[in-house]
């Protein structure tokens, strides 16, 4: 196993951040958005922001919907960032209904407008919020997270959270004024993080540098 | 609560940070990138560089120290200053800023907002608004060129358009506080944030932390910036930090 990382080129503006912070964590970044590369590769990031329709559309327009997820199905890692997490789940509901990879049953869904309390709150939710496992996991041994602590923060920006239809699926949580987003999914070895882990200081490289040592 | 984000504002005349009083009566202080390594070492939350002279002979360099910064400093970037077109927005996020602030070009051009926010998302888009209190004590005008030149735009129904045109963060700027360490303008800071449905980040006048806790819990803002009290180093980023803290302001801890 090598340290060459694919990430998936689809003309998203995060990607050079991503890229520097792989780099960063020791990494061999390939930029492309060639199928067969992708189909060929040890592991892949999928970056993304802003809308999840657009994203879905540029992907569809390179062709790239089907070699993502072959490579899913293959049981290698990959690694799913923001708006890439987001298009893991079936359906976007952000300006209409997208249809999405549907690798992890649910929706994304806007984030209530109140919060628990019934007041109205900011959205987007921009900020550092502290990530937890959910009720229904104990640990996050041999995932992406396995080396933070709970409870450490990560830098989110985002206005739409997945909501899993399976609680196997939810790998982290996070509180934004009592409502619960969805911090990070899994599904085998596929990794989505609704933070950005490019952004999020030390806490978002060791999680890199972990999706890197997965073999 | 939500997390405040306490960010280091640094206002650049390439290829050096400078540090003024109300925007005027330049210092050079030294290299930006160091200061922002240092700021990012000490945990502060996000970076933001606003071009305070925005010429175009300047821009080579800008796009390089927002390079050189962005290869190092693992949290959100912002850039402004001089901002006025699409591929001005993609040759700066290029370099690698993250989200870019923009004043004048959004004036002019309020369509810009929209264009920016469509093509890049609007987590990008943060309207730069630099208020002055009018000479009547009634209300606030919008400002450009730090605070300079006119606009005859009300603040509030400027912010307001804004947020419409898909403005996602503003960045909220005291011309009459900027640089003299008297504190926030609370009160500007409150009408603001009170119609924003997106959140507002405080700017210009912080001098202590009791300024600190009071723009968030009377002004209600989402996120505070700091400059001279960080650049001079009148206190550490931690204890600005911790001294927030015991204020029962919640942020980030680790």
């Amino acid at each position: 196993m090598t340290n060459d990382v694919i990430l998936v080129d689809y003309g998203v503006g995060n990607l050079l951040s991503v890229a520097r912070a792989l780099e960063a964590c020791g990494a061999n970044v390939v930029l492309t958005d060639n199928r067969s590369k992708i189909a060929a590769a040890d592991r892949i990031v999928l970056p993304g922001v802003g809308a999840i329709g657009d994203c879905l559309n540029e992907l569809r327009r390179r062709d790239l919907i089907e070699p993502v997820l072959e490579f899913a199905h293959s049981g290698r890692p990959m690694l799913g960032i923001c708006v890439g997490m987001q298009v893991l789940l079936e359906v976007g509901e952000e300006f209409g209904e997208h249809t999405a990879f549907g690798l992890i049953k649910g929706r994304v869904k806007a984030i209530p407008a109140t919060t628990s309390q019934g007041e109205r709150h900011k959205i987007p939710h921009i900020g550092w919020t502290s990530i937890a496992p959910p009720q229904s996991r104990e640990s996050w041994k041999g995932t992406v997270l396995e080396k933070i602590e709970p409870g450490s923060t990560c830098y989110f920006v985002h206005s739409y959270t997945a909501v899993c239809d399976d609680p196997d699926n939810l790998l982290a949580v996070s509180d934004y004024n009592g409502r619960q987003v969805t911090a990070a999914v899994q599904t085998g070895r596929v990794f989505g993080v609704q933070f950005h882990p490019e952004k999020s200081g030390k806490t978002g490289l060791q999680i890199i540098s972990t999706f890197l040592e997965m073999s | 609560m939500a997390n405040v984000r306490l960010i280091a504002r640094l206002d650049i005349k390439a290829p050096n940070l400078i540090k003024g009083v109300h925007l005027e009566g330049l210092r050079k202080l030294g290299d930006p990138q160091k200061f922002a390594q240092s700021y990012y070492e000490a945990g502060v939350d996000e970076i933001i560089y606003m071009d305070i002279v925005a010429s175009l002979y300047n821009r080579s360099s800008l796009h390089e120290i927002v390079r050189r910064t962005a290869e190092q400093v693992f949290i959100p970037i912002t850039v402004g200053g001089g901002i006025r077109s699409l591929s001005d927005v993609e040759q700066m996020l290029r370099s690698g800023a993250d989200k870019v602030a923009i004043n004048t070009g959004a004036v002019r051009s309020p369509q810009l907002i929209n264009d920016v926010a469509r093509r890049f998302g609007s987590q990008c888009m943060v309207l730069s608004v630099e208020a002055k209190r009018r000479p009547s004590g009634e209300g606030w005008e919008a400002f450009t060129d730090n605070g300079r030149e006119h606009t005859g735009l009300d603040v509030i129904d400027w912010v307001r358009k804004g947020i419409d045109l898909g403005v996602g963060e503003v960045m909220l700027t005291s011309v009459d506080r900027e640089g003299t360490r008297r504190g926030f303008d609370v009160e500007l800071t409150r009408a603001v944030s009170e119609i924003a449905s997106v959140p507002v980040i405080a700017s210009g006048g912080m001098g202590s932390v009791e300024h600190l806790v009071e723009v968030v819990h009377d002004g209600r803002a989402d996120a505070v910036a700091m400059a001279d009290v960080l650049h001079y180093n009148r206190m550490p980023f931690a204890e600005i930090r911790n001294a927030a803290v015991a204020a029962g302001i919640p942020t980030r801890l680790r």
